[in-house]
């Protein structure tokens, strides 16, 4: 297939996929900043938002202070803001556009969908409840395209390099809402910090959805060492770093097969998928957690631009 | 942009059509008398039975479906991301086949000359020799590509695809109004016109006996794999290459290519080497044989053309000229539907072809020759006068509408250059009935057929896009100006 439309296939879905995860912050943000500070800490949530989203530098370009809805206009609705979810289902369709022949109708009217709707929202009249409202448009709108991709199109490579986008963009996303948060989540032997933590840790949860899989998982009240095991190392958790490239070494090796040849993302996807395989959560804290996570959203970065020079120019 | 009533040149020497106080015009399905035309019979009876409630309701089930598949086009200048679609217009036209038959020979007659012509002015140049043409409406013409000269296409196919625009004045007369050779569009909605009428009223496709359209694709896929360069091998690799999603005919671009199962490509997939045009594709650069253009010349390579575009390949003209890669249509096309050219259509007919044209041309006095200038001059209030290299309305003169001011200043323009200068009469299109104000009403309509030159020989698929103007008494066919479409049958056996 064409280059450019590997291309495009690929950073639609890692749009799409973004805007998803923003809409879990941003919802994690508002159910913790909804607490009296005596349950949430001291720490403005709207500015640790910013933070999960790798958007502070660019937010205090133009705004001086981390009000609600100064953070709200920013990362839903700015047009500015090249991360916004408004700018991210505008990208994706513009990807899309440029790809009409490699997507099935299903998630083309999806997408295009999704595009048309995001207008009826008004940035201006964002009260909590249309605001709650809205965060859940997004989830379904990123569900209905995600869940539109995986029912109609042919697995091959247009379906190997869109989901290879979404895999990889989950994992750089699950490692940053962690590394924001690392400051709370000590190694067993350290003291639990009381309950101020608890709604922290919570929040974390909150934003990958895995609250409810947490108590499937360990049968047991929230541990903050339990929470990065269950989003770096466990492989039943499908926003784990080890999930996520469980899948992210599959979806290559399918690629390599459909054209006969290994290259260099292959191999860098297997090394760092047998890396968090072989991993435990004793030497991530050893090493120290923040360390572990700034070298994998830098490896992470690493197979993007792998898989770009392999595939998509 | 085009205005039915002037875009179109003729040549001088065939009775004008009569400009009347009244235009009285041919209806396709209605006689003056009031009594139905023999094919519009079956239809006729149907539509006499149905509420148009019922046919509106049918038209907005057309819209919401080709909104859906996003039969969309976008309008230059607008900035809402928002697309429209061309309004569909839910009763069919009829074109019977003695009708159709005589259309298609003339149709083949004019795409031959077409060809011949473009061979010989991009080789030998005798019609220049013989007189037939002025040198300088060719050499000095913006259209006319040098670059091209000496290079054969192969199979000698200057124009694979190409969209003859006609008219219809009255019950055995079409005009062809321009010749699109360049980088027609419209073919999609021809095919989707006829999915959407088949899946609408399936009961009008049981009682009237419809020829299909549908092998266009494959007819549209063997005409440009028989123009593979030699030595492409038994299954060439054909592509399209579109200037991109800003364009407004994008959609038709995925259409084609997700029909055809082609790549649609953009300039910066594709780049050349060693004399051979390759793509950019996840496994490597893949050859590629035969590129369905959708891209103007101007635009298809910076090195030979405009040095700013992007939208081309740089170098593409090496490999064109190399033999190694064919174009669909050739580079330099736009020379044979000029609006100057065009005039001498029929004199091109007899000359390449020693026949006499089928089709005529909308009768034009050219002001460059004395007789026609004086003509011109003494009825210009009843005549369209227009400068041959404008477009768009510019630079043009109609007489019937126009004040006496007006008129001196055009005759003074006349005199002082008239070979700048063309007047045409006004036409009398042929009107079809159509979903108008709640009723069923006569809206003026053209026809686009396609037809397709392999390198062996022509096809025609019996259909077209017809272009209905929507405004009671519009001649403008043209979708940006309230124009819409019907589906275009050719009645099978009669």
């Amino acid at each position: 297939m064409l280059s450019r439309h590997a291309n495009d296939l690929y950073w639609m879905a890692r749009y799409v996929e973004r805007a998803d995860n923003l809409a879990r912050i941003l919802d994690a943000t508002q159910h913790i900043a909804s607490m009296p500070a005596a349950f949430s800490g001291n720490g403005n949530a709207w500015d640790s938002a910013l933070a999960s989203a790798a958007c502070q530098d660019a937010f205090y370009r133009s705004y001086d202070r981390a009000s609600r809805e100064n953070v709200v206009a920013f990362l839903a609705f700015s047009a500015e803001n090249p991360s916004s979810i408004r700018s991210c289902f505008e990208a994706a369709r513009r990807n899309a556009r440029s790809v009409r022949t490699a997507l099935t109708i299903e998630v083309w009217d999806a997408l295009n969908g999704a595009w048309l709707d995001i207008m009826s929202f008004d940035a201006n009249q964002m009260l909590s409840q249309e605001f709650i409202r809205f965060l859940s448009w997004v989830k379904q709108s990123s569900l209905l395209i995600d869940g539109s991709a995986v029912r109609s199109m042919l697995r091959n490579d247009q379906f190997f390099f869109n989901q290879l986008g979404k895999y990889t963009e989950r994992a750089d996303n699950t490692a940053r809402i962690l590394d924001v948060k690392y400051h709370v989540l000590l190694p067993k032997d350290q003291p639990v910090g009381g309950g101020l933590d608890y709604y922290q840790w919570a929040s974390i949860l909150r934003a990958v959805s895995a609250l409810t899989s947490y108590h499937w998982i360990y049968r047991d009240s929230l541990k903050p060492w339990l929470i990065a095991d269950l989003l770096i190392l466990r492989r039943e958790m499908p926003r784990s770093l080890a999930r996520c490239y469980a899948n992210i070494s599959e979806l290559l090796t399918e690629i390599a097969q459909e054209y006969g040849e290994q290259g260099p993302s292959q191999s860098a996807a297997r090394a760092t998928y047998a890396r968090l395989a072989n991993q435990t959560m004793d030497n991530i804290f050893q090493r120290g957690l923040h360390e572990f996570l700034l070298d994998f959203i830098a490896e992470n970065n690493r197979l993007g631009s792998r898989i770009s020079e392999q595939y998509l120019s | 942009m085009r205005d039915l009533r002037f875009t179109a040149t003729g040549k001088r020497a065939e009775a004008p059509i009569s400009v009347t106080e009244t235009p009285v015009f041919f209806d396709e399905m209605r006689l003056s008398n009031g009594k139905c035309r023999d094919a519009y019979g079956r239809l006729d009876n149907w539509m006499s039975g149905i509420d148009p409630e019922f046919l509106l309701k049918r038209q907005k089930e057309a819209e919401l479906l080709f909104r859906r598949i996003g039969i969309t086009f976008a309008v230059y200048g607008e900035t809402t991301p928002q697309e429209r679609i061309i309004p569909f217009d839910v009763i069919p036209r009829l074109i019977t086949a003695p009708e159709w038959g005589k259309l298609t020979a003339g149709l083949e007659q004019r795409v031959r000359t077409l060809n011949a012509f473009l061979s010989d002015i991009y080789g030998p140049a005798e019609v220049l020799r013989a007189g037939i043409v002025p040198p300088d409406l060719i050499y000095q013409n913006p259209a006319f590509r040098p670059e091209a000269k000496n290079i054969a296409p192969p199979g000698g196919v200057y124009v694979p695809i190409a969209g003859i625009d006609v008219v219809r004045v009255d019950a055995d007369t079409f005009y062809v109004l321009e010749d699109n050779v360049r980088t027609p569009s419209g073919v999609s909605y021809m095919l989707e016109n006829r999915e959407t009428m088949m899946r609408l009223f399936p009961e009008l496709f049981e009682n009237h006996s419809i020829a299909p359209v549908d092998s266009y694709i494959d007819r549209l896929l063997a005409t440009l794999k028989s123009i593979a360069p030699d030595g492409s091998g038994a299954n060439p690799e054909v592509v399209i290459l579109t200037p991109g999603p800003l364009n407004s005919a994008y959609y038709e671009h995925t259409f084609l290519a997700d029909k055809l199962g082609v790549e649609l490509v953009e300039g910066i997939d594709l780049f050349v080497r060693e004399g051979f045009v390759y793509m950019r594709t996840t496994e490597g650069p893949r050859r590629v044989d035969v590129i369905y253009r959708r891209v103007d010349d101007d635009f298809m390579d910076p090195l030979t053309f405009r040095a700013e575009s992007v939208l081309g390949v740089p170098g593409l003209m090496s490999a064109y000229r190399a033999g190694n890669v064919s174009l669909a249509n050739a580079i330099g096309t736009g020379i044979a539907d000029d609006k100057a050219i065009y005039t001498y259509m029929p004199d091109f007919v007899r000359f390449y072809l020693g026949e006499e044209p089928i089709l005529k041309n909308v009768p034009t006095w050219r002001c460059r020759e004395e007789d026609a200038r004086i003509h011109v001059l003494e009825n210009i209030g009843d005549l369209v006068v227009k400068e041959v290299d404008g477009s768009g309305g510019y630079g043009m003169l109609i007489g019937p509408k126009a004040d006496e001011e007006e008129i001196e200043t055009f005759r003074a323009r006349i005199r002082a250059a008239p070979a700048k200068y063309i007047a045409q009469p006004t036409l009398s299109l042929s009107t079809c009935p159509t979903l108008a104000n709640n009723a069923i009403q006569p809206r003026h309509v053209d026809l686009r057929p396609f037809v397709l030159t392999g390198s062996k020989g022509i096809s025609i698929v019996p259909g077209g896009l017809t272009r209905v103007a929507l405004r009671e008494g519009s001649l403008v066919v043209n979708s940006s100006q309230g124009g819409g479409t019907k589906d275009t049958w050719v009645l099978h056996g009669g």
